[in-house]
């Protein structure tokens, strides 16, 4: 067992695999863990790029350069954006519940999650719906399944997105021209009316 | 060798941390980052399924999470800055509202 964890760590595929996952791990718990956001949020985005040396490790380049752009290119500098509007240094106080409780079945739960989705793997029948063709790059051999089998999947996550940006326009851009950190108490109450008057329109 | 088991216990244990992280938290922000931590896992089992088996269905799986993070995001965040304009805060013991 211990030797042959020694001599998978020998060759580079078995270090990468290692070295990659004691550091997301590392970094996503310091993302569950930190009280201050802008800590959580730097360690999820060196996290996120971590998990793309999984997918390049696991021969999906075209998956991990989507994972680069999408998660740390737009979903990062979403959120960075967003803590723009919310006290970004002060530390979060939050009223923790025991928190041996929590990891307990916060662990059960997922294990059992993660079991039942994993158990029919184990079974010898399954076969390769689109099995990946020999001597085409991943990046062609994903676009020529994307755009036959999977078009109509495509076509709804793109309009899928559209209103996910028209929603989050509504939603943010309401009032946006007063500033909602300062002087947020003392018209507090005419923006509710304001809203309750719009609503009942 | 690095097998198909070593990449689905890595994420299995990123899933926790992420379970954990939504159990535990009460700040709608740090929830957002839990979620996230969440679909990531999903992303590496998917592309570990897809490179064992030859198959290309799972990384197809792991594009459409992709895609569901990125909206979820965009509407989640207006969301939060509606309730912190609302609110004052994003806690989520503040911002309950029906006590039963």
């Amino acid at each position: 067992m211990f030797e042959n964890f020694l001599a998978s760590l020998m060759t580079i595929e078995g270090f990468a695999f290692y070295l990659f996952s004691i550091l997301t791990i590392g970094l996503f718990s310091v993302t569950v863990m930190s009280k201050n956001v802008l800590y959580a949020m730097t360690s999820l985005a060196a996290a996120m790029i971590l998990v793309s040396g999984f997918f390049f490790l696991l021969g999906a380049d075209f998956l991990g350069v989507i994972q680069i752009i999408v998660y740390v290119g737009a979903i990062i500098a979403l959120y960075a954006f967003a803590m723009m509007f919310f006290d970004a240094t002060r530390d979060i106080k939050e009223k923790n519940t025991s928190n041996s409780i929590v990891f307990l079945l916060g662990g059960m739960s997922a294990l059992v999650l993660v079991l039942m989705f994993a158990a029919p793997i184990h079974s010898n029948d399954i076969q390769a719906l689109y099995p990946m063709t020999e001597g085409v790059g991943n990046a062609q051999d994903v676009g020529m399944v994307l755009f036959t089998k999977y078009l109509i999947p495509f076509e709804v996550a793109a309009v899928m997105l559209l209103v996910a940006m028209i929603s989050g326009i509504i939603l943010a851009g309401k009032k946006m021209d007063n500033s909602i950190t300062e002087n947020m108490e003392v018209d507090n109450d005419a923006d509710d009316e304001i809203m309750i008057k719009k609503d009942k329109k | 060798m690095i097998g198909l088991s070593h990449y689905l216990i890595v994420s299995a244990i990123i899933f926790s941390i992420g379970l954990v992280g939504v159990l535990r938290r009460r700040n709608l922000l740090m929830l957002f980052f839990a979620t996230e931590i969440m679909l990531n896992a999903a992303n590496i089992a998917f592309a570990a399924i897809s490179h064992y088996y030859n198959d290309l269905t799972g990384q197809m799986f792991a594009f459409f999470i992709i895609a569901i993070a990125a909206s979820e995001v965009a509407v989640g965040l207006g969301i939060l800055i509606v309730l912190y304009k609302k609110h004052g805060s994003l806690d989520l013991d503040d911002l309950a509202s029906m006590r039963g």
